[in-house]
């Protein structure tokens, strides 16, 4: 086997090392009946052609986003990713390290999450920022859990335009720990539900996504007031941080945590994962904050370096007492993030979010121009909502056969609610052409 | 003339009146290393006696601070958030947690005096 | 003679220097100093060409954002040189052994990254009609039915992205399981050994259990007869590494799984370790009901200076209907994601929840699939065997240099305690920082915390003899050289690193988690 080093002298030599007659008696202490003889019911080994040719076929049934004019977001964004990224985060050095928790000799992987903590404090307008979070998802419901231990409340009071999966994720994780949930019912894009209500004295705090599920901005200002007043936080999420190159920060409107999903910059699709979730807060609530911090300090010569630090308040030493059970952050997507915002600067990430809204508000436009189709948002930033004048999810599925993937039936995620039956949510990033707008708009002709 | 009580936790109790201050021993402070945050409980709170009462972080460890008697939390020692290397210079002097207004002073018996507190540390080397 | 020439360089060794000054950059050669991108900021600069759009109004609304970010601008090559020279600080599996017990840094083959790159799987969106995705959900099954075939497991959860979320996963699944059965709020005691990962009880407490450790024998095992003692109608769990932290066989294991069982209560793995045993031992043999498996360890999807990692769960009969959504089933009409509990319900399945947005590590699926099939049953199978073969021949050759608390045979890893130090001075965090300067990263140190300076080695299966033979040679070296007072050696360890050692202390009590542009530079002083 290719990847096995040790031959059979080998192992005959350390086994008289060892003082062992056979690599069984290594085993002798897995009780009998639970020892295997022979192979697991799998295939045996293949070399690479094999592996690669088999691998390629089954990709090769899939529909891949550059192959078609493709729409589709709801978290997920396509974005065009610069060869210097995957090239860089394929290094040994990188790739191939683990957490670093010998300093002296992880100083690289450091560094850059470091960087990474700065460049999401700055996009998201806030003090302070972990070295990431799994997902978006996992993010917003970490979140939660460390307003219910700033605030010493229990009740989270969730938007109804919170992403419906990260509503999901929230509940699952508060439900564990018996703290009540209180989500509203999701309001159509352009209206903003009266959340403000809902804040009561027991709030921990509220969460609001911008752009919404339905793609629509809100100013949480208003919210973020209401909320202080009560002694509640505003958690702020953020599906598509490259809004964050046009559209106010919530830092700049009182969120107190601030959520998001960095797989727009310098990650791809991936059918869901990994991706890289951001997580940033009020240098007052940092030792509430979960995941992984690097900081900077000296060494023993004085010169500058970094360490991860405040780690009492994780698992391996805080064990029953951590702010979280997570162990890994998603250090390679975040070195992926951190390479292709380096590469934007301050004016392309600005402009490469121009393009988003763009493009998004020409094909806006041109949808709206569709006889029976409505634009349903006021203000977007690369993602919008329009009614259909039949299922959103028959017309989806009709725009697939013809070689269009034209965004996400709303209803996909939030089943059961007929309001939602005939609004589509439609995505546009810089990777979308004028000839890829024309080919949906034709196509849609044809389907309605 | 002030008493003063150590319990097997470490923690240390000198009593003046019906006031108690609290902090943890010099061999407590050696054993946890460079303290480098202290949280304190607000005033104005009522502790237990075994309940916790602060906690002390190291580098390396986080450990709570119990309460050695019961009381009302009547001062705490801010000095310890911006400088919490105070507890190692001065672990059973200016290094203290948190004053307590004592509600029974009949707990003081069950915890040990400083000869006890010695053999008993000698005991876990 | 001809045509001689006496110019041009010299080509002889020249002298040898020991003496060490200060360069004017900073740099020693190779060693390179390097600012953060927040202090090369060149405004204007750009690594990326984009037109400025025309031709659309703004719909913002009252959103825009005016004020500067802060970001830096820099050039592409600017860029490159920059994360270059960081990766060159790093020590990395690809450059030497790695034996950090209790996290399998194994050898990361290129051609998963390169399967995992190809666009069918890459490029493709999570909310997809399913029609369009059907090769991803293919793979998505047919992972699942290794991991199942591996584990001897009947059903496992895909979406937990990494061990710790995977064993929340897990618990979740147990807990349920318990509360479908009336026994949620009766069973509120979680048993978790002394040995075990952090993990496991900060999990435990974070589902609002009580965690009761169980203490270890003196030959590194679960105390039977104290877990025993311990187990009653109020124990909704036990949570057991297997192979545990001590690198050992737990010989009890199916008694215990008995034990818990006739409890009422359910069995979690901690499979963190799960690369001692692939295709010898099948947890489901065990009487595991729920067991994660790090597919960054056992399956070697690469670490990535720590994470993404992908953590699915493999779980019992009884715990299968409580899988959290999606999962994938197989219709007529092809494979199937199962997203809503409406749909959930149809197929008579009850999930717990969903434990993140979207379907789980997709691109570690693909390594960790690459990995196998290149494997096979029969390289799996071998992949236990050399793993223990490794770790067995480290134990065997140390054991009278540095001392093992515990008899072999271990498994996978090699555990050592700071006895050996004993009156030299020299503390198992010395001698692991000298193992640096000797090239190596060091062991795992400090855990786990039944034994007094805990030192484990987990070399892997991807070692070949002559670098275990080094490797054993420089640790009886250092052996020798911590018992023959040459401490300073240690004290002053790492002397050959881009960095010595680091001021934590510093950097918890006075957190400077950011740059900022006011800081004074520390590094230039």
């Amino acid at each position: 086997m290719r990847y096995l080093p040790l031959t059979q002298a080998d192992r005959r030599e350390m086994l008289g090392v060892i003082g062992a007659k056979s690599v069984d008696d290594l085993f002798r202490d897995v009780p009998e009946r639970a020892r295997r003889d022979g192979f697991v019911d799998l295939p045996r080994r293949q070399g690479e052609l094999e592996v690669e040719r088999a691998l390629t076929k089954m990709a090769a049934k899939n529909i891949s986003a550059d192959s078609v004019p493709f729409f589709i977001g709801g978290g997920a964004y396509r974005h065009h990713v610069p060869s210097v990224v995957d090239h860089l985060i394929q290094r040994s050095e990188f790739l191939t390290s683990y957490t670093p928790y010998q300093p002296e000799i992880t100083q690289g992987t450091l560094q850059y999450l470091f960087e990474f903590q700065t460049q999401v404090a700055l996009l998201t307008g806030m003090d302070v920022a972990n070295a990431s979070m799994y997902d978006g998802s996992t993010a917003c419901a970490e979140a939660v859990l460390m307003a219910h231990r700033v605030t010493k409340r229990k009740k989270a009071v969730l938007s109804g335009t919170l992403h419906p999966h990260y509503r999901a994720v929230v509940e699952n994780l508060c439900e564990a720990g018996g703290d009540p949930v209180e989500a509203l019912a999701p309001a159509l894009p352009g209206k903003t539900e009266d959340i403000i209500a809902r804040i009561a004295d027991d709030t921990s705090c509220v969460v609001v996504q911008t752009p919404t599920y339905f793609g629509e901005l809100i100013d949480l200002r208003a919210i973020a007031d209401a909320a202080h007043a009560k002694g509640a936080l505003l958690i702020a999420v953020v599906p598509e941080i490259v809004s964050l190159g046009l559209v106010t920060p919530p830092g700049e409107m009182g969120a107190d945590i601030v959520v998001g999903e960095g797989q727009s910059i310098g990650n791809g699709l991936n059918f869901g994962g990994p991706y890289v979730g951001l997580f940033a807060t009020r240098t007052k609530y940092v030792r509430q904050m979960p995941g992984r911090l690097c900081g900077q300090t000296v060494d023993a010569e004085g010169k500058r370096g970094f360490v991860l630090t405040l780690s009492t308040r994780e698992q391996h030493i805080r064990r029953e007492k951590a702010t979280s059970n997570i162990c890994t952050n998603s250090g390679l997507c975040a070195l992926a993030f951190t390479i292709h915002l380096s590469l934007l600067g301050e004016d392309g990430f600005k402009r490469l979010a121009r393009i988003n809204h763009a493009n998004a508000v020409k094909l806006g436009k041109a949808l709206s121009g569709v006889a029976g189709v409505e634009l349903l948002n006021d203000a977007f930033f690369n993602e919008f909502t329009i009614r259909l004048p039949k299922s959103a999810t028959a017309v989806v599925d009709a725009l697939a056969d013809k070689g269009v993937l034209g965004g996400l039936p709303a209803g996909r995620l939030i089943p059961g609610n007929a309001t939602l039956d005939n609004l589509l949510i439609v995505a546009s990033t810089e990777i979308n052409t004028d000839q890829d707008r024309a080919d949906f708009v034709a196509t849609l002709k044809e389907v309605l | 003339m002030s008493e003063i009580r150590f319990t097997d936790q470490h923690e240390w109790v000198r009593v003046e009146g019906d006031v108690a201050t609290v902090g943890i021993t010099d061999y407590a402070q050696e054993q946890l290393g460079d303290v480098v945050y202290v949280e304190l409980p607000e005033v104005g709170k009522t502790i237990a006696q075994g309940d916790e009462a602060a906690v002390v972080e190291s580098v390396k460890a986080a450990s709570e601070v119990y309460a050695p008697v019961s009381g009302e939390v009547v001062e705490v020692n801010g000095d310890l958030e911006a400088a919490p290397g105070g507890v190692n210079e001065d672990a059973m002097g200016k290094g203290w947690f948190v004053k307590l207004k004592l509600s029974d002073k009949s707990e003081l018996s069950k915890l040990m005096d400083e000869d006890a507190y010695k053999s008993f540390v000698e005991g876990l080397a | 003679m001809s045509g001689m020439n006496n110019q041009g360089r010299p080509t002889a060794a020249g002298e040898a220097s020991s003496s060490s000054f200060e360069t004017y950059t900073g740099n020693k050669g190779l060693r390179l100093e390097e600012p953060l991108i927040f202090e090369l900021d060149n405004p204007g600069a750009t690594g990326v060409d984009l037109d400025e759009p025309e031709g659309y109004e703004p719909k913002l609304g009252a959103f825009e954002r005016k004020a500067r970010i802060g970001l830096p601008g820099m050039s592409e090559p600017d860029v490159m040189r920059h994360y270059v020279r960081l990766s060159r600080k790093n020590y990395s599996i690809d450059a030497g052994l790695y034996p950090l017990g209790s996290c399998t840094m194994k050898h990361n083959p290129r051609l998963n990254e390169k399967m995992a790159r190809l666009p069918g799987f890459a490029d493709v969106h999570p909310l997809q009609p399913q029609k369009t995705v059907q090769g991803a959900l293919e793979l998505m099954d047919t992972l699942a039915h290794w991991l199942k075939e591996l584990t001897g497991m009947p059903a496992v959860a895909m979406s937990p992205k990494a061990g710790a979320h995977g064993e929340l996963c897990g618990m979740m699944a147990i807990r349920a399981a318990l509360v479908a059965r009336g026994e949620g709020d009766k069973r509120t005691r979680i048993l978790v050994p002394e040995s075990a990962h952090g993990t496991n009880p900060a999990t435990a407490a974070l589902l609002q259990y009580k965690v009761d450790a169980i203490p270890a024998t003196a030959d590194g095992r679960v105390d039977l007869a104290a877990f025993k003692a311990k187990l009653g109608p109020d124990v909704a769990a036990i949570m057991l590494t297997n192979p545990n932290t001590c690198g050992l066989f737990e010989r009890d294991i199916i008694e215990i799984a008995d034990a818990v069982h006739a409890a009422g209560a359910y069995f979690y793995c901690d499979g963190a370790n799960f690369n001692a045993i692939v295709g010898r031992v099948r947890p489901g043999d065990l009487g595991v009901d729920a067991m994660h498996i790090n597919l960054h360890k056992t399956f070697s999807t690469p670490h990535g200076g720590g994470g993404p990692g992908a953590g699915p769960v493999v779980l019992s009969e009884a715990l299968a209907p409580f899988a959290p959504l999606p999962y994938v089933v197989h219709g007529a009409d092809g494979f199937r994601l199962v997203e809503t509990v409406g749909e959930a319900k149809a197929d008579g399945s009850h999930p717990f929840g969903r434990m993140v947005a979207f379907h789980g590590q997709m691109g570690m699926f693909v390594r960790a699939m690459a990995y196998m099939m290149s494997h096979g049953s029969d390289g799996l199978r071998q992949v236990a065997e050399d793993a223990v073969l490794n770790a067995n021949y480290v134990l065997a050759s140390l054991k009278d240099y540095l001392s093992a608390p515990f008899e072999g045979p271990c498994m996978h890893e090699a555990l050592f305690d700071d006895r050996f130090l004993k009156g030299t001075g020299v503390e198992t965090l010395d001698f692991a920082k000298a193992m640096i300067d000797e090239g190596y990263h060091p062991m795992t140190m400090y855990f786990p915390l039944v034994v007094h300076g805990a030192l484990l080695i987990e070399p892997t299966e991807t070692e070949s003899k002559h670098t275990l033979d080094q490797f054993i040679g420089t640790l009886k070296h250092l052996a020798q050289a911590a018992k023959g007072n040459d401490k300073s050696r240690f004290t002053g360890a790492p002397h050959f690193a881009p960095r010595h050692r680091l001021d934590e202390t510093l950097a918890a009590r006075n957190p400077v988690l950011r740059w900022q542009a006011e800081t004074p530079k520390q590094a230039a002083e």
